[in-house]
């Protein structure tokens, strides 16, 4: 079968019909890839959203989330309460916004934690080799058998249920996974001959790692700190519910999920609404983290797929 | 044609893409009659490879092939992936490049041989293992019975490509497709896997397809032969015609590329400028035009058809140019060379002797060895692997060296041991009158390293692909503390002198062809105006074409800046255009050193002899009538401690010699021998 018989005259006026169209940037190109990715993108709207409403909730909303309502106690949803009410009064919908935040902050804040000590930790080991990384692996393989939710649950209940705390601990028992596997990512990098050549140059070894190892893995460390987010969401709300983590008055999403629990044939919406921001918040991270896979990865299935 | 076995007629392929449809095929159409070998010649990229894929119909769902494939009277495009494996391995196999990965690492090549014979045909379990028995002494393989249930990992890659023979002759096929058979091997085992494919060919009466970049390998080899290019064949002949009666622009290019070993006068190579296009949206226009020096515009209007350059019915002989028939024999058009021949600068350093020189570098007795451990949790050395035996040698300014060998045989193992600047036991490395033992420090390192800088092997690897060139070329002069505005200045400087446009230095490196990234790499060796440039298989990941316009740079740098190269090379042709000075490595020993005349016209020692006429030359009458020297075996592990000469083993000489003689060789460590700086060998009859 002929593909298109007639062709542009050649000349320069014609050049850019007869060339091929100039590369994609690599950034063109991912970011195709990951909106060809329906769920991905779905996933991210709804990230935004739920961002959103916790940063623009607390504002529309005509309670506090601290303010008692005496008046309406343990109540449905309704127009006054639009998510209904605690059995002491307080605002539904204020908690659920207020919640969300916490939960929010504590999760970017612990995801950038790990993944930042993870990195540096992982490749320089892989890097500097020897001694540095036996010891290394040493600390994270013992750290491994520790009984870290049990630290986690012990600390948190000390610190009296301060929210800046609970995520230095989880970041603290949370970087060594990560930087196990990136250690044996970046293993295979140090081995490439750039990595050789700028040891030749003699540039110094820890500018070698963030200038040369680092930036080559930045593709799983994004996908990281996206799966990151969800993990941490899970352990704080974990946490939360059996009553060790953000205490009252603060509130966050497991806290709120804890306590609807309790009254959930009584008071279903206490239940409802905050699992179902919890919900709505690990889905959708867990979509774009899988979208980002498939956009950076280029050996993934989806990835080869025109 | 009715006889034709296999006979493909107007066959295209394209791929899907994120930028649009590859047309990796855009028209082939050929013959082959039993017991013929076609060879499929073409630079990467050229569509050599998908064409033997699609013949075997291996290629993914998501590719469009369209045209015919007719395989001993059955059309093969259409069929089911179940109806083409009765024919895959039974009358179609295919040997692969990379002996590594074509074979399962989990199933015994006993197993793996005997699958491959009772797919197809109902064989008791006793028959068929004595098939296989057979097969593996076919293919010459010591103690076949034993080697049976031998797992791939405990073969060598010559011995693997044996076993992917015999696994490819289980079915007695009637066409193979060897798929550079021989690239991923060194050139004394690529001599004996060549001659074991001819013995296939003979024995099973099959036709082959032999797909190769080497021309050398198609003189030796092919009956016809196919240059493709962007897809297409863009000429066709039987082997003589083409290397005697070359028609076409493109393929006098690719031998007018080649450094021929056989060849003594230092004439630049004759590089072909450009590269080849991208397959997406190509115009109606020769594909060539863009790169070719006697291009009309007539050649721009339409792409020209594969026709009969002597205007005759038979037509043996096709091109694809309209100018054709005005080219002469030799590539002359006109009188004139195709290719223009490029000027190369007279040395500054031509006329003053070698020992008038300062040496840059001088390694004296340089000696590594790794320990041999054991144990999963308490380690214990259990032996040692002598990498590097002691060798010494001196590098003058405007010199080049080269260090040749087989693969294993420690010469990456050198230039690390030199990189590294290690401090040696029993021996020294001095940098320009300085020994790496007097080194202290990380400032005394980094003033040193200024003088020292390599290129890698890898041109993809060697450069980080986050970074702008920009950035890549100005990192050793950041790693010396240049200031920025020093650097700007620097990069575009070197940048115009490997032959880059200054202008493209805030691009990545993925937007840069292999030849180019290859540049970028010279370039950042050449930041820090260094003595001495180490290159680690400089040319050998690229296409002849692009190989010709490096190494015409190299040398020309080396004119220009009065550079010296420490070279290390698996590729005597290219070591014979290059170098001025050669060492020959066998299990980490020099076992020839002397200037490049002396090694490759009265070559002394047994190995290099082996290895001199082991190399395909890319004319086919002289590669099929010269005498050749084929080794035996493999190079011997570097563990053993042997009390005698290393190449013993396999040594051709050794053979010859009367039983007294052989003890001395069994007994005696051959030292180097012969007068200082000259040309020396270590042998004890030679």
């Amino acid at each position: 079968m002929p593909r298109n018989s007639i062709q542009p005259a050649v000349g320069p006026e014609t050049t850019a019909l007869r060339l091929p169209r100039k590369r994609m940037s690599k950034w063109e190109l991912y970011s195709r890839r990951f909106r060809r990715n329906r769920p991905a993108v779905a996933g991210l709207v709804i990230f935004a959203v739920l961002v959103l409403f916790a940063l623009v909730a607390p504002l529309l909303a005509r309670y506090d989330h601290i303010e008692l309502d005496f008046l309406n106690l343990g109540e449905p949803p309704s127009g006054e309460h639009w998510l209904g009410t605690t059995s002491a009064g307080n605002d539904t919908f204020a908690q659920v916004a207020i919640g969300l935040q916490r939960s929010l902050m504590i999760a970017v804040a612990v995801s950038v934690g790990t993944t930042v000590i993870s990195a540096v930790v992982g490749t320089a080991a892989a890097y500097f080799s020897g001694m540095f990384e036996r010891l290394t692996l040493l600390l994270i393989h013992f750290l491994m058998v520790v009984p870290t939710f049990l630290l986690l649950a012990m600390f948190s209940n000390s610190s009296g249920g301060d929210w800046r705390i609970i995520s230095l601990i989880m970041i603290l028992i949370g970087w060594f996974f990560p930087a196990r596997v990136i250690w044996t990512m970046a293993l295979s990098l140090r081995e490439r001959e750039y990595v050789h050549a700028a040891r030749y140059m003699g540039v110094p070894g820890m500018k070698i790692v963030l200038r040369h190892m680092l930036p080559n893995i930045g593709s799983l460390l994004v996908i990281n700190f996206t799966l990151g987010v969800v993990a941490a969401v899970m352990t704080e709300t974990g946490l939360s519910f059996l009553g060790f983590g953000v205490k009252i008055p603060d509130v966050s999403l497991g806290s709120l999920i804890g306590s609807g629990a309790n009254t959930i044939t009584s008071a279903p919406w206490l239940f409802y609404f905050p699992a179902a921001a919890l919900t709505l918040l690990t889905v959708s991270m867990a979509l774009v983290a899988d979208g980002l896979r498939d956009a950076l990865d280029p050996t993934s299935a989806a990835g080869g797929r025109a | 044609m009715t006889n034709a076995l296999l006979s493909v007629r107007d066959l295209k392929v394209s791929f899907p893409s994120e930028t649009g449809t590859v047309d990796a095929v855009r028209g082939i159409s050929f013959d082959l009659e039993a017991g013929r070998t076609l060879g499929i010649v073409g630079e990467s990229g050229s569509g050599k490879s998908v064409t033997s894929l699609a013949i075997m119909g291996l290629l993914d769902e998501n590719v469009r092939v369209s045209g015919s494939i007719t395989f001993d009277g059955q059309e093969l495009l259409g069929k089911s992936d179940k109806q083409l494996s009765a024919i895959r391995g039974n009358g179609l196999a295919m040997i692969f490049q990379d002996p590594l990965s074509s074979l399962t690492p989990v199933f015994s090549i006993g197993d793996q041989l005997i699958e491959a014979l009772t797919v197809h045909r109902k064989l008791s379990k006793r028959a068929a293992w004595a098939r296989a028995v057979e097969l593996l002494e076919t293919v010459g393989l010591p103690n076949p019975e034993g080697r049976m249930k031998s797992f791939p990992h405990e073969f060598s890659g010559g011995m693997r490509q044996r076993v992917v023979i015999a696994i490819a002759m289980a079915n007695k096929p009637k066409l193979i497709i060897a798929d550079e058979p021989t690239t991923a091997l060194d050139v004394t085992i690529q001599a004996q896997i060549l001659d074991l494919i001819a013995k296939a060919q003979s024995e099973t009466g099959a036709a082959v397809i032999m797909i190769t970049h080497d021309m050398g390998v198609v003189a030796k080899t092919a009956d016809d032969v196919l240059v493709m290019y962007a897809g297409k064949p863009v000429e066709k002949a039987p082997v003589h015609e083409l290397f005697h009666r070359t028609r076409m622009p493109y393929s006098i290019g690719l031998l007018g590329a080649i450094p021929r070993v056989d060849k003594a006068e230092k004439q630049p190579l004759i590089p072909v400028k450009g590269n080849p296009p991208l397959l997406i949206n190509l115009p109606d226009a020769c594909p060539f035009a863009t790169r070719c020096p006697i291009a009309i515009d007539a050649c721009h209007t339409r792409e020209p058809d594969l026709v009969s350059v002597d205007n005759d019915e038979v037509g043996e002989h096709k091109t694809a140019c309209i100018r054709s028939h005005e080219i002469t024999d030799g590539g002359l058009i006109d009188g004139h060379p195709v290719f223009p021949v490029p000027d190369i600068p007279e040395r500054a350093l031509a006329g003053v002797p070698r020992e008038d020189r300062p040496v840059t570098l001088e390694v004296r007795n340089l000696t590594k060895t790794f320990p041999l451990m054991k144990g999963a949790f308490l380690k214990r050395k259990v032996g040692e692997v002598h990498a590097i035996r002691g060798i010494s040698f001196d590098i003058r300014e405007g010199e080049t060296m080269a260090i040749v060998g087989e693969s294993g045989c420690g010469k990456t193992t050198t230039l690390l041991q030199i990189m590294d600047l290690v401090e040696q036991v029993d021996g020294d490395i001095l940098l320009g009158g300085t020994s790496v033992a007097d080194v202290r420090g990380g400032h005394a390192e980094r003033t040193l390293r200024r003088d020292i800088q390599i290129v890698f092997q890898d041109p993809m690897g060697a450069l980080d692909p986050r970074m702008t060139v920009a950035d890549i070329i100005a990192e050793p002069l950041r790693a010396i503390g240049t200031k920025k505005a020093g650097s700007e200045t620097r990069v575009d400087e070197l940048m115009d002198l490997v032959g880059l446009d200054p202008t493209h230095s805030n691009r990545f490196p993925s937007a840069f062809s292999g030849g180019q990234r290859q540049r970028i790499g010279i370039a950042r060796a050449l930041a820090t105006s260094p003595k001495i440039v180490v290159l680690d298989e400089p040319v050998s990941a690229l296409d002849v074409s692009i190989q010709a316009g490096v190494i015409n740079l190299l040398d020309e740098l080396k004119a220009k800046l009065g550079l010296s190269y420490l070279f290390v090379a698996h590729d005597l042709s290219v070591v014979r255009h290059i170098a001025d000075r050669v060492a020959v490595m066998y299990l980490g020993a020099f076992v020839e050193h002397g200037s490049v005349d002396e090694i490759f016209e009265d070559p002394q020692h047994p190995y290099t002899q082996a290895l001199l006429s082991a190399i395909p030359i890319p004319d086919p009458d002289v590669e099929r009538t010269r005498e050749r020297i084929v080794l035996s075996g493999d190079l011997a592990s570097a563990t053993d401690q042997v009390g005698g000469c290393s190449f013993a083993s396999r040594c051709q000489l050794f053979k010859v010699l009367p039983p007294e003689k052989q003890a001395r060789c069994l007994g005696e460590v051959p030292p180097l021998t012969g007068p200082e700086n000259a040309h020396r060998n270590a042998c004890h009859f030679r």
